[in-house]
C-alpha cells in the first residue's frame, strides 16, 4: 500500500487535490470482526448489481428503441441478432431481480442488527427510498419490451394506483400518459428508467455512500459492549475489499450462468385489443402486496377494499422508513425487546403472501 | 520459498485478472459492432423500389413472423394483404388474368381489398397500409 | 244426416286419435293470422303435427287457402271447407310437386316475395330420379315435402331448416338410410354412415365449415342425380379445381374414360373420402396404381418415381420441423425459420397436388425447387443449434477464467491473514 502513496501518479494527484483525508481513511477504516460480519458485505453487492444494470442498461440503449412500433421488434432483434445481445440482455434481466433481491436482504440485515440507530438514522431513511427507487426502476423497466406480460402487468400495476383515494385516479393518467396503457405510457416509462430514476439513484446512493463512509461501518451492541482488547477488526483496505470483490466475483459468476442457463422469454408482441392472458402476474418483488390485495374483500367498513389495502401499505411503508425515529413510552422503538419480532413478522408475511402468490 | 508462492499467487491474481478482463470486454466489444442487417425489421417494412414490381404482378414477402402478398394493380396502385388463406392457410397467390387473388387448394377467390368473394374462405384477408416514399414501397401494419 | 252432421262426427273422432299435439301452442299465438282456417283450427287445437311459427309461408301471410283451396274468410266449415269453394283438403303425394308449382314455378308470383328466387324447381324435380320414380306411382319416393317439410319450411339458410348444410345429410338420411326402403331401388343405404366419417363429412359435422360440401353439393338439390362418369372430376373440381384441372390435362384421364373408370372416384372414393396419405401411391400394397400397373410398365416405374419425390420431400419437411421444435424449445431464434417452413409447406402441397399430372418431370422439378428452400431453412436449423451450443462453450472458457481469478483471490486472502 505504501508503495501506491509513495507512486509518482498519486503525488502528482495529491499536489492538486490533497488527498490527504482520502488517504486517511483507505488507510484507517476498519470493519468489525464478529458474527454478523457476512452481512457488511451486501450492502456492496447490491452496488455491484447496481453498476451491472448501469452498464448492461447503456449498452442495451444501443440498440433499443423506445416507441410503440419497434420496442418489441428491437429486442427481438438485440436477442436474435446482436452479436452477445442476448448475453446483455438476460444479464440485465436478471441482475434487476437479484439487486432488488439483495436490496431487502441488506435492509433486513441492517433492521435485525439494529444498525439503523442513532447516529445512522439518515442512512436508513435514504436506504430505503433507494429500495423504492429499485422497484420503480422494475416497474418501469417492465414495460420496455412492450410484450403481452409486461403490457397487461403495466395495466393491472396503474390500475392499483388508481384506487388511492382522491388522487389515485390522476396520478394513474399521469403515470400512463393517459386514460390507458399505450405508446405515451412507454415514452414515460423509458424516460423514468433511463434518466429521472438514474439520477434520483445516484444522488442517493452518493448520500448514502458518503454517510457509511463518514460513520464508519456500524457495530452492533454485543460488539460495543467488549472490552477493547477483544474487539477485531480487519483494514477496510485492501482486506475487506479483497473479500468483497471476490464475493462480487461469485456473483458475477452466479448471474452469468443463470443468463446462460435459464434464459427470459421475450414472449408475444402486446395486443391492446386483446384480453389480459389468464393468471397475469407481477413481478416476484410485487407479488406479496398484489396477492394482499387479492385477498381483502372488495369493501371494507364502507371503503374499497383495493384501496383499504394500498392505504395500508403506504401507511406500512412510512412508518417503516421512519423506524428510526418512533417513540413508544419515551424508549425508541428500536430499544423495546420485541421490535426484533415486528421484523419476523414482517418478514414472514412478505414471504407467505409471495409464496402464496405463485400457489394459488 | 514464502515469496515463491507469493510470487506464484500473484502470477495466479494476474492471470486470471486478464482473463476474466478479456471475458468481459469480448463479449461487450462483439455487441457494440453492429450486426449485419442494421435494422430490425419493423411494423413498417421497406419492400423495394416502386418499379421494381411490374404492372399486374404481385410477390410475397415476410412482414414479422407472418407471410404478405404485395399486389401492383394495372394502374399502379399498391395492395398489400394478409398471404394466408382464411380458410385453412394454404398460401394465396395472385391471378393476373382474372385480377383476383385465388388459393389453390379449394378454389377460394378474394378481391383486391381483401374480401372473400367465392369459395371456402369464411374471412376476409388483413389489410395492410402500404406507402410509397421517395420512390421506396413501404408496408405498414393497419392501426385499428 | 247432413254433410255437417258427419263432418262433426269426423271432427270428434278426430280429435280423440290427435289429443297429442307436436306445435308450440304459444309460438303459434305470437303470429297474427286472421284467416277462418287458421283461427278455427288453432281454436280446435287441430293445427298440423309440424306447424312452426317460423314457417316461411306464414311468416308471408300466405293462407292455408293458398295451398289447401277453399274459402279462408268463412266461418262456416260447409262454405271454408267446400269442394266447390276449391276446398283440396290433404294433397295427395302425386299432386305435391305441381301444387307448390302452382307459385314457385311462376316467377311474376315469387317476386313479389323474393325477386331474385329461382322458378325452376319442380322443372329440374322432374328431371331428376325422384321425380321420374314419381311419375311412376311411386308413393315412398321424396316430394317435395319429405325435404322442405310441410308447415315448417324455413330458407335454407336458416340453420334450424331441414335443407340447411348441417341438417340436409341427415334430411337425405330419413330415406337414403333406410336399408329396407333402399334395398327396393337395388341401392346401398350406407351413404350416410360413409360420409360421416369421410373427410368431407368430419368437416361439415364436426368442424362446422358449412363450406364443405353436402350431400346436394355433388348430387345437385331439385335435379338430384349421382354424377355421371363423366362429370365426376368436375364436380371434384369445382373446389379442387388444381386437382381436376392437372387429372384432365394428364394422360390418365383419356385412359380413365375410355376403361369406363369413375376419374376422382377411382382412387379416392365418393362418399368415404378420408385424407390421402403418400402412401397411395409407389408400388407397394397400399398403393393405388398397382391396381392397374404391373411391373416392367411404365406407368409402374413412373409410380415409384413419384413416390420417391414427395415421399422423399415429406421425410425432409418434416426432419426441418422436428428441429425447429428443438430450436423453439432451446430459446434460439426460429423467426426465419419459421417462415421458411411455411414457404416449404406451400411447396409440399403444391407437390402432392401436382401428383395428378402423373408427370414424373414437372413433379421432379417443383420437388427440386422446394428442396432448395428447404436446404436453406435446415442450414439456418444447423446454424442455431451450433450457436446454442457455441455460447455454452463460450460461458465456459470464461467461467474458467473468472474461476482461476476467485481461487487466486482467495488463495491471496489466505496469504494476508
Amino acid at each position: 500500500m505504501n508503495h501506491f502513496f509513495n507512486s509518482k501518479m498519486y503525488r502528482w494527484l495529491d499536489e492538486r487535490l490533497d488527498l490527504e483525508p482520502v488517504k486517511n481513511l483507505i488507510v484507517h477504516k476498519t470493519v468489525p470482526v464478529h458474527k454478523h460480519t457476512l452481512w457488511y458485505y451486501l450492502g456492496g453487492v447490491t452496488l455491484f448489481l447496481f453498476f451491472i444494470q448501469v452498464f448492461t442498461g447503456i449498452l442495451l440503449l444501443m440498440y433499443y428503441q423506445p416507441t410503440e412500433d419497434t420496442a418489441y421488434e428491437s429486442i427481438q432483434f438485440i436477442l436474435n441478432k446482436v452479436h452477445f445481445g442476448w448475453l446483455i440482455r438476460n444479464i440485465h434481466s436478471w441482475g434487476a431481480n437479484l439487486m432488488i433481491f439483495f436490496a431487502f436482504v441488506h435492509m433486513f440485515s441492517v433492521f435485525f442488527t439494529r444498525a439503523y440507530e442513532k447516529p445512522r438514522e439518515l442512512t436508513w431513511v435514504s436506504g430505503f427510498i433507494l429500495l423504492v427507487l429499485a422497484m420503480a426502476f422494475g416497474f418501469s423497466g417492465y414495460l420496455l419490451p412492450w410484450n403481452e406480460l409486461s403490457f397487461f402487468a403495466t395495466k393491472v400495476g396503474t390500475d392499483i394506483v388508481g384506487t388511492i383515494p382522491l388522487i389515485g385516479e390522476k396520478l394513474k393518467i399521469i403515470i400512463r400518459g393517459g386514460d390507458d396503457v399505450s405508446g405515451a405510457t412507454l415514452s414515460r416509462f423509458f424516460g423514468l428508467h433511463v434518466a429521472i430514476l438514474p439520477a434520483l439513484f445516484t444522488m442517493l446512493l452518493a448520500l448514502h455512500l458518503s454517510l457509511v463512509q463518514r460513520q464508519g461501518v456500524s457495530e452492533p451492541w454485543f460488539f460495543k459492549m467488549l472490552p477493547e482488547i477483544k474487539k477485531r477488526y480487519i483494514s477496510f483496505f485492501p482486506d475487506f475489499v479483497m473479500r468483497d470483490m471476490l464475493l462480487w466475483l461469485i456473483i458475477n459468476l452466479i448471474i452469468l450462468s443463470l443468463a446462460v442457463f435459464y434464459p427470459w422469454n421475450l414472449g408475444l408482441k402486446a395486443d391492446p385489443l386483446s384480453s389480459a392472458p389468464l393468471g397475469i402476474k407481477p413481478e416476484w418483488y410485487f407479488m406479496f402486496m398484489f396477492q394482499t390485495l387479492k385477498f381483502l374483500p372488495p369493501h371494507l367498513l364502507g371503503i374499497e377494499g383495493e384501496t383499504l389495502g394500498v392505504l395500508f401499505f403506504g401507511l406500512v411503508a412510512i412508518l417503516w422508513m421512519m423506524l428510526p425515529f418512533i417513540k413508544i413510552k419515551n424508549k425508541f422503538l428500536y430499544q423495546h425487546r420485541f421490535t426484533p419480532l415486528l421484523g419476523i413478522l414482517g418478514l414472514v408475511f412478505i414471504i407467505v403472501m409471495t409464496i402464496l402468490g405463485y400457489i394459488l | 520459498m514464502k515469496s515463491n508462492r507469493r510470487s506464484f499467487i500473484n502470477l495466479l491474481l494476474g492471470v486470471g485478472s486478464i482473463g476474466a478482463l478479456a471475458a468481459t470486454l469480448y463479449p461487450i466489444l462483439s455487441y457494440l459492432i453492429p450486426p449485419k442487417i442494421r435494422e430490425p425489421k419493423v411494423t413498417a417494412l421497406k419492400a423495394g423500389k416502386v418499379d421494381d414490381l411490374k404492372l399486374n404482378s404481385a410477390k410475397i414477402i415476410r412482414f414479422g413472423r407472418v407471410p404478405v402478398i404485395l399486389i401492383r394493380a394495372d394502374s399502379g396502385q399498391y395492395f398489400a394483404l394478409s398471404a394466408t388463406c382464411t380458410h385453412l392457410e394454404c398460401i394465396v397467390q395472385y391471378e393476373s388474368s382474372r385480377k383476383q387473388i385465388i388459393c389453390a387448394c379449394h378454389n377460394g377467390v378474394y378481391d383486391l381489398s381483401g374480401r372473400n368473394v367465392s369459395g371456402p374462405p369464411p374471412r376476409p384477408l388483413d389489410e395492410y397500409l402500404v406507402h410509397v416514399i421517395d420512390n421506396e414501397v413501404i408496408i405498414a401494419e393497419r392501426k385499428v | 244426416m247432413h254433410m255437417s252432421r258427419k263432418l262433426l262426427l269426423l271432427f270428434i273422432v278426430f280429435q280423440i286419435f290427435n289429443l297429442n299435439r307436436g306445435y308450440s301452442a304459444t309460438g303459434i299465438d305470437s303470429l297474427k293470422i286472421s284467416t277462418s282456417c287458421f283461427i278455427c283450427h288453432k281454436e280446435t287445437e287441430n293445427l298440423p303435427a309440424d306447424i312452426s311459427p317460423d314457417d316461411a309461408h306464414l311468416q308471408a301471410a300466405i293462407s292455408c287457402a293458398g295451398c289447401h283451396g277453399g274459402d279462408d274468410t268463412s266461418d262456416d266449415p260447409d262454405i271454408s271447407m267446400s269442394r266447390t269453394h276449391g276446398f283440396k283438403g290433404v294433397p295427395l303425394k302425386k299432386d305435391i310437386p305441381q301444387l307448390c308449382g302452382k307459385c314457385h314455378s311462376d316467377i311474376n308470383f315469387m317476386r313479389k316475395y323474393q325477386p331474385r328466387m329461382a322458378t325452376d324447381q319442380v322443372d329440374q324435380y322432374f328431371q331428376s330420379i325422384h321425380g321420374k320414380q314419381l311419375l311412376r306411382g311411386d308413393q315412398k319416393v321424396a316430394d317435395c315435402t319429405s325435404c322442405h317439410t310441410a308447415h315448417a319450411i324455413r330458407p335454407v339458410s336458416d340453420p334450424r331448416s331441414s335443407v340447411y348444410a348441417l341438417n340436409l345429410p341427415a334430411t337425405c338420411n330419413h330415406c337414403h338410410g333406410d336399408s329396407m326402403l333402399m334395398s327396393k331401388y337395388k341401392l346401398k343405404s350406407d351413404a350416410y354412415k360413409m360420409y360421416r366419417s369421410s373427410v368431407h363429412g368430419i368437416a361439415l359435422l364436426d368442424r362446422k365449415d358449412t363450406n364443405a360440401p353436402a350431400c346436394n353439393d355433388c348430387h345437385g338439390n331439385h335435379g338430384a342425380t349421382p354424377p355421371g362418369i363423366e362429370s365426376i372430376a368436375y364436380v371434384c373440381g369445382t373446389c379442387h379445381m388444381n386437382n381436376s384441372q392437372y387429372f384432365s390435362e394428364s394422360k390418365m384421364s383419356k385412359v380413365f374414360s375410355s376403361s369406363g373408370f369413375h376419374s376422382c372416384e377411382q382412387c379416392h372414393g365418393h362418399h368415404y373420402i378420408i385424407p390421402p396419405t403418400d402412401q397411395m401411391l409407389g408400388t407397394d400394397s397400399s398403393s393405388v396404381c398397382i391396381k392397374c400397373h404391373k411391373s416392367g410398365d411404365a406407368g409402374y416405374q413412373a409410380a415409384k418415381d413419384i413416390y420417391d419425390q414427395v415421399t422423399g420431400f415429406a421425410k425432409l419437411y418434416a426432419q426441418a420441423e422436428q428441429q425447429l421444435q428443438e430450436i423453439r424449445t432451446k430459446g434460439m431464434n426460429d423467426v426465419e425459420i419459421g417462415f421458411t417452413l411455411q414457404e416449404s409447406r406451400q411447396h409440399l402441397i403444391q407437390l402432392r397436388t401436382l401428383v395428378h399430372t402423373f408427370d414424373v418431370g414437372k413433379i421432379s422439378s417443383k420437388s427440386a425447387e422446394g428442396q432448395k428452400l428447404l436446404a436453406g431453412a435446415i442450414d439456418m436449423e444447423k446454424f442455431e443449434i451450433k450457436e446454442f451450443y457455441w455460447r455454452r462453450f463460450g460461458f465456459g472458457i470464461s467461467t474458467l477464467a473468472f474461476v482461476i481469478l476467485i481461487i487466486a483471490l482467495i488463495l491471496k486472502i489466505r496469504q494476508k491473514k
